[in-house]
């Protein structure tokens, strides 16, 4: 018990003083999730959409590969990636091993189904209705897809939120293509699984209630942005 | 002054059953034709394909502006518009749903403000304006789908039911509404209602649709 509360003290320390190390930990797991969840929703929302809205040949066998994908397994998706960019690799002349780029494409791999499915999930469950009027007052097919993806923007934000926390809690692929080195590649839970291993607690604990509070605040500010639509959007601006 | 419609040879089946058969009309522009029919006779079916949302599996459809055919779709489906039975209400206010069809033909904020308050104020919505449009009661609703279609001044207005299960009062409302735009603007109306008295008042030519084609009564 006292390791733990001493754990808790010094951790508290760390943040209080603002140490350098915690703190550039924290800024680079925020810089590779956010930009990999950024990635994610760029190519995962349209990919969703089309898949939604089109009738393409082998969409059932696109969107099985799709949920499939929302359950692959980090370690799995870190090792294949290592493979390809090894020097030996066929990506291997990219020279992203060990690389923060490398866990951005990782994270990427890893939220993109989940963003991708739900959001298809989120766009067909929308009231066929709604696109029949958007043709009827005269909207492109660009304009109806848009109108479309507008009703669901909820449901898509609960899928992006849902592609947040994977990201931010995985430490398999990110620990094999990132290597974990001190000061370039070691974000919060790679650092957590590293101290917890050497038994150094109160890095690991400090780190550990920050990501909880990352996700806490992260979440519930999405939360709240989506209680302001439904309850405010009739005050909304006209943009 | 709306637009001159003819259809020619129009044939659609659904499932197997055919709902338009060899279906030809000329319908005059800045007329108000009703068309009135049982269940199930393809009057629905036969707006969606006048309206462009739908292909037919023959025939053909046309639009004329005096004697000039237009045949450009986009274009086309602009000066045209349907206001459905049941009202796809985008998750905003009132402004916004109505708005939409300004909005996607790029028509300045101070314009749209402008016609939107005033096709508001014609379907007595004027104060609902900042409300959440999937508040509305289900009168109101209807009402906004109308002024919807009519802000964008459309030189087709086609109406499935508008008036379908409204009080007498929401109903009143729609119908001086649908008289203001055949009156003034010489809209051409194409109405689908069960109601013969409410195709009296309304309408300049009664239509039947009966066995897959257009009979007048």
């Amino acid at each position: 018990m006292n390791s733990i509360a001493d754990g808790f003290t010094r951790a508290f320390g760390l943040m209080v003083t603002l140490d350098p190390e915690f703190l550039q930990i924290v800024f680079l797991s925020l810089q590779v999730s956010g930009t990999a969840l950024v990635l994610a929703t760029c190519m995962g929302l349209p990919l969703g959409a089309f898949l939604a809205l089109r009738r393409v040949p082998l969409r059932g066998l696109a969107l099985s590969l799709l949920n499939t994908g929302m359950g692959l397994p980090p370690v799995v998706v870190g090792l294949f990636l290592y493979l390809l960019l090894s020097r030996s690799g066929p990506l291997g002349f990219l020279a992203l091993l060990y690389t923060p780029a490398a866990m951005i494409v990782a994270q990427t791999i890893l939220a993109l189904p989940i963003v991708a499915s739900l959001s298809h999930a989120a766009i067909v469950s929308v009231d066929p209705v709604i696109r029949q009027a958007a043709l009827t007052l005269g909207a492109t097919p660009l304009q109806e897809t848009l109108a479309v993806i507008k009703e669901a923007r909820y449901a898509i934000m609960a899928g992006v939120i849902a592609g947040f926390g994977r990201v931010m809690a995985e430490v398999g692929a990110i620990l094999v293509v990132g290597g974990n080195i001190a000061g370039y590649t070691r974000v919060m839970t790679t650092t957590i699984a590293l101290e917890t291993d050497k038994g150094n607690f109160e890095l690991a604990i400090a780190l550990g209630i920050i990501l909880l509070g990352v996700s806490l605040v992260i979440n519930l500010t999405l939360r709240l942005m989506q209680r302001a639509g439904r309850v405010g959007s009739a005050i909304t601006s006209w943009a | 002054m709306g637009l001159k419609l003819e259809i020619a040879n129009l044939a659609k089946t659904y499932n197997g059953n055919p709902v338009l058969r060899d279906c030809s009309f000329a319908f005059d522009r800045g007329q108000a034709h009703m068309l009135l029919g049982p269940n199930g006779s393809g009057k629905s079916t036969l707006f969606r394909i006048l309206a462009l949302l739908e292909k037919p599996d023959a025939g053909t459809v046309k639009y004329l502006d005096g004697d000039y055919l237009l045949n450009q779709e986009l274009a086309l489906r602009r000066q045209i518009t349907l206001v459905l039975p049941t009202t796809g209400i985008f998750n905003a206010s009132v402004f916004h749903n109505v708005a939409y069809g300004l909005k996607i033909r790029g028509v300045a904020r101070g314009e749209t403000e402008a016609r939107v308050a005033a096709v508001l104020a014609a379907v007595g919505l004027a104060q609902k304006k900042f409300h959440r449009a999937l508040d509305l009661s289900s009168g109101e609703t209807k009402r906004m789908g109308i002024a919807r279609a009519m802000v964008i001044d459309p030189e087709v207005f086609f109406l499935d039911e508008p008036t379908a299960s409204l009080d007498p009062a929401n109903a009143e409302i729609i119908e001086n509404v649908i008289l203001t735009m055949k009156r003034q603007r010489k809209t051409t109306i194409m109405m689908i209602t069960h109601d013969p008295a409410q195709a009296q008042r309304l309408g300049d030519q009664l239509l039947y649709l009966k066995d897959g084609k257009i009979v007048p009564l």
